[in-house]
């Protein structure tokens, strides 16, 4: 299915996905923070639809959004959040984190302009991918041709599981 | 109307990106820390999964990996942080200096 008025919905997305971004890291609440996250995920999953990735946006929906979000949240409620939200939101490297960004920035705008390769890349038309087998040919891959990063990423959450009962319990 | 390219979706990328590190690199608080690590690993499977356009599905498989690692690192982090909290009865990462001297 050919998406309709693209320029419109990329806009609309990556506006929503860059105002999350701005609301999280200013924002005094975590609570907030946490919510305006989930907005720049959901946006997410919206730009992944537009570039025929349903399976990534899914996913991204799924796991982040529904999974990690909650994770985060429960962790806020178990923190004091009315404590923490009358100190001082910002460190003192504000500084550090404007050069910091600078640079990154004027990194970024260096190699999309610049870069010829890049350009090559980048202004070909873009294929159409075939939308309604994707998650199979996922699958063919994750289980082919990835077949051993696949396992390491199961024996990583392994280990992040049994990380994180050791380091939350009080008294093993 | 300019039709939309991948360079679109790289510089949408790159924004999300800045936007993480300068969160990392300005909040005290631990969780928002921790959220702007997640910007910046989103960032990143924007990248790949537009990329994914041009060279075939292995982005979007690497994008589910990055995901993966994103779920252990939140489970992992947020452990540290309860732990931490217990002890020290703050979130903040400026106050984490125990190993200081």
């Amino acid at each position: 299915m050919t998406p309709v008025a693209t320029p419109f919905f990329f806009y609309l997305l990556s506006g929503l996905a860059l105002l999350g971004g701005i609301l999280v890291i200013t924002r005094k609440n975590a609570v907030h923070s946490a919510l305006a996250l989930i907005l720049t995920l959901l946006a997410l999953a919206g730009l992944y639809l537009m570039l025929y990735a349903p399976f990534v946006a899914g996913v991204q929906i799924i796991l982040y959004a529904g999974g990690i979000m909650v994770l985060f949240l429960f962790v806020i409620m178990l923190v004091s959040i009315e404590k923490s939200q009358r100190e001082d939101q910002f460190n003192k490297q504000w500084i550090g984190g404007l050069v910091g960004a600078v640079a990154l920035g004027a990194l970024f705008v260096r190699v999309f302009v610049r870069s010829k390769a890049l350009h090559d890349l980048t202004g070909m038309p873009m294929a159409q991918l075939p939308e309604q087998s994707n998650t199979q040919e996922i699958a063919v891959y994750l289980y082919g041709n990835y077949m051993l990063a696949f396992e390491i990423a199961s024996l990583l959450l392994l280990v992040a599981i049994i990380g994180a009962v050791v380091m939350a319990k009080k008294r093993i | 109307m300019v039709p939309i390219t991948t360079l679109h979706y790289l510089i949408v990328a790159a924004g999300l990106f800045v936007l993480g590190v300068v969160g990392v690199l300005t909040r005290r608080n631990v969780v928002i820390v921790l959220m702007s690590i997640e910007l910046i690993l989103n960032a990143v499977n924007l990248n790949l999964v537009a990329f994914s356009r041009l060279w075939g599905l292995h982005g979007q498989v690497f994008a589910i990996f990055v995901i993966t690692d994103a779920a252990a690192e939140a489970a992992v982090g947020l452990g540290i942080l309860i732990a931490f909290f217990r002890n020290k009865e703050t979130v903040n990462v400026d106050e984490v200096d125990l190993l200081k001297w």
